[in-house]
């Protein structure tokens, strides 16, 4: 009888619902109630602290710097992890087959996402290879005839650093600037194209002010003048409607857990009619039409297609949804707090990543504060560094301005009562910060912070 | 094959509903959302293969529901007042 009661206790602990569990092992950062020392980068032995109250993890509004994986798109990899493990350039069994066929099953999923043939996709470790590959591989195939390329000064770190790394073996590179908008200006793109101009990098949506460039119109200048135009559309792809042919795109560089897949795996398009010659930067078994040697990772190719299937079904229901989110942010942010800066053209704008300036509050102070919401003030490559970010200096934002945006990420997962909640910390944190804040009391004394001479000591 | 009845479409939502409320919010929304775009729908096909989706989308949530909860962690800040139901 005894033994009946101890089975019938240690089954119902077994099936218990979910919760935090005593005895799991600290996985994750940890961020305790009512705690105000800052988090520590060390997983803690909570055995040993006392309990100070319920543990909780913070709202997570950051989907620009990556997004949480979708069910479905798990769903679809798993199996591809436990039974399914061939490589799928394994031709003479029934595992290489099975995997081969993912793989190809995934490569139609994304080209249909974006309008292509499925020859056109090759599988990349992410969009900074694929943006590498487009760039480094175009020019340097090209390099007898054409030296110049152009892009912009808003784009990502990678592309940038690209460009860079060409100049250094003696191709020329024109840096277009943006307006204040953060568009660029087309006419200035129009007189920058040289005979000798090989490529066009523009990003189709940028990941820290969520501006969209007019990528059609950037494609049919590009195809009047026989020069190539490439784009990162890392944070478009899914988000908003893509067609390669209607937007006379020639290459694409897509990454995976931008939307919703795994992380470590993107794809390039690179269109074959007429034919993008590339020059391939890793060497090997000439997988991926040789133009990106090494085994292709089934599960996280497959979990590639199964995102970009799903962002085809949903892109519509989440847009809508999304923008929804977007406004109510903005607004009820805007009508609480007086100066406050939206940074990038408010029309031509992906409703999904939103950039605010709050002047008179030090942006780091501010997401020191929002401990329970996370956020970045700027991307997450540039983090690292004090300087304000590159994009924000370049549509022509006051350093001050510029040292106190905060970007909001909203996403598919992103719920209303979330919104709300950072909405509310956001507000009562402004407010709190810029009570202890001296500018903000000459502010409000009517001084005008421009003619104040600073004293040099 | 007949095609799916109203009884059975309506069983179909009830047990989505209730699997998707171990999940999470979107899920729940996303259920309610997609049955009531398509309650209209009145071709016998579409129907079917609209349900045939609804019953393999019912399979991928029940395994990761189970998968979320072998690896559950903390709550969500929010999550400690009441339930999100948007």
């Amino acid at each position: 009888m005894l033994l009946r009661v101890a089975w019938r206790r240690a089954a119902v602990a077994v099936t218990a619902a979910p919760g935090p569990k005593p005895a799991a092992p600290t996985r994750g950062l940890r961020l305790r109630v009512g705690d105000r020392a800052p988090q520590s980068a060390v997983p803690a032995d909570t055995a040993a602290a006392p309990e100070v109250g319920p543990v909780l993890r913070p709202l997570y509004m950051d989907v620009q710097a990556t997004t949480p994986l979708d069910p479905r798109v798990l769903d679809a990899m798993l199996p591809y992890l436990i039974n399914y493990y061939g490589n799928p350039h394994s031709r003479t069994h029934a595992y290489g087959w099975e995997s081969e066929a993912a793989m190809e099953r995934a490569r139609q999923q994304v080209a249909s996402l974006i309008g292509a043939d499925p020859r056109e996709i090759i599988f990349t470790s992410g969009a900074t290879e694929s943006n590498n590959i487009a760039i480094k591989g175009v020019a340097r195939f090209y390099r007898s005839r054409k030296k110049h390329l152009i892009t912009t000064q808003t784009e990502h770190k990678c592309v940038l650093d690209s460009c860079r790394s060409l100049e250094a073996e003696g191709f020329q590179v024109t840096y277009l600037p943006v307006q204040k908008s953060g568009i660029i200006d087309l006419k200035e793109l129009e007189a920058a194209i040289q005979p000798d101009t090989s490529l066009v990098s523009v990003m189709t949506v940028n990941n820290e002010i969520g501006v969209k460039q007019p990528i059609a119109e950037i494609g049919r200048i590009c195809s009047s003048r026989k020069v190539y135009f490439h784009t990162d559309a890392a944070q478009a792809v899914g988000k908003i409607p893509l067609d390669v042919s209607d937007m006379k795109i020639d290459l694409m560089s897509i990454s995976g857990h931008k939307i919703y897949g795994p992380k470590g795996v993107g794809a390039i398009y690179i269109r074959r009619r007429p034919r993008v010659r590339v020059e391939a930067l890793q060497s090997g078994g000439g997988q991926e039409r040789g133009m990106r040697s090494g085994t292709v990772p089934t599960p996280l190719v497959v979990g590639l297609g199964a995102a970009c299937e799903v962002a085809q079904q949903e892109m519509e229901y989440d847009h809508k949804r999304i923008s929804k989110l977007s406004e109510r942010l903005i607004q009820n942010i805007m009508k609480s707090l007086p100066d406050v800066v939206m940074n990038g053209d408010p029309k031509h704008h992906y409703p999904g990543c939103i950039n605010l300036s709050f002047a008179y509050v030090e942006g780091e102070s501010l997401l020191m504060a929002l401990k329970d919401v996370a956020l970045s003030s700027g991307s997450a490559c540039t983090s690292a560094s004090l300087e304000p970010s590159y994009v924000l200096r370049a549509i022509g934002t006051d350093e001050d301005l510029a040292h106190s945006s905060i970007r909001f990420g909203i996403g598919r997962f992103t719920t209303e009562e979330e919104v709300d909640y950072t909405v509310e910390k956001c507000i009562q944190h402004v407010k709190r910060l810029r009570e202890m804040s001296p500018l903000w009391e000459m502010v409000q004394d009517g001084i005008d912070l421009k003619s104040i001479k600073w004293t040099q000591h | 094959m007949a095609a799916s009845s109203r009884a059975q479409v309506l069983s179909l939502y009830r047990a989505m509903l209730r699997e998707s409320k171990r999940f999470s919010a979107y899920n729940y929304r996303r259920i309610r959302d997609a049955f009531r775009e398509n309650k209209n729908v009145k071709d016998p096909v579409e129907i079917q293969t609209l349900v045939n989706k609804a019953k393999r989308d019912l399979g991928v949530i029940r395994r990761q529901v189970h998968i979320g909860q072998l690896y559950s962690t903390d709550k969500l800040i929010i999550e400690n007042r009441d339930m999100p139901r948007t």
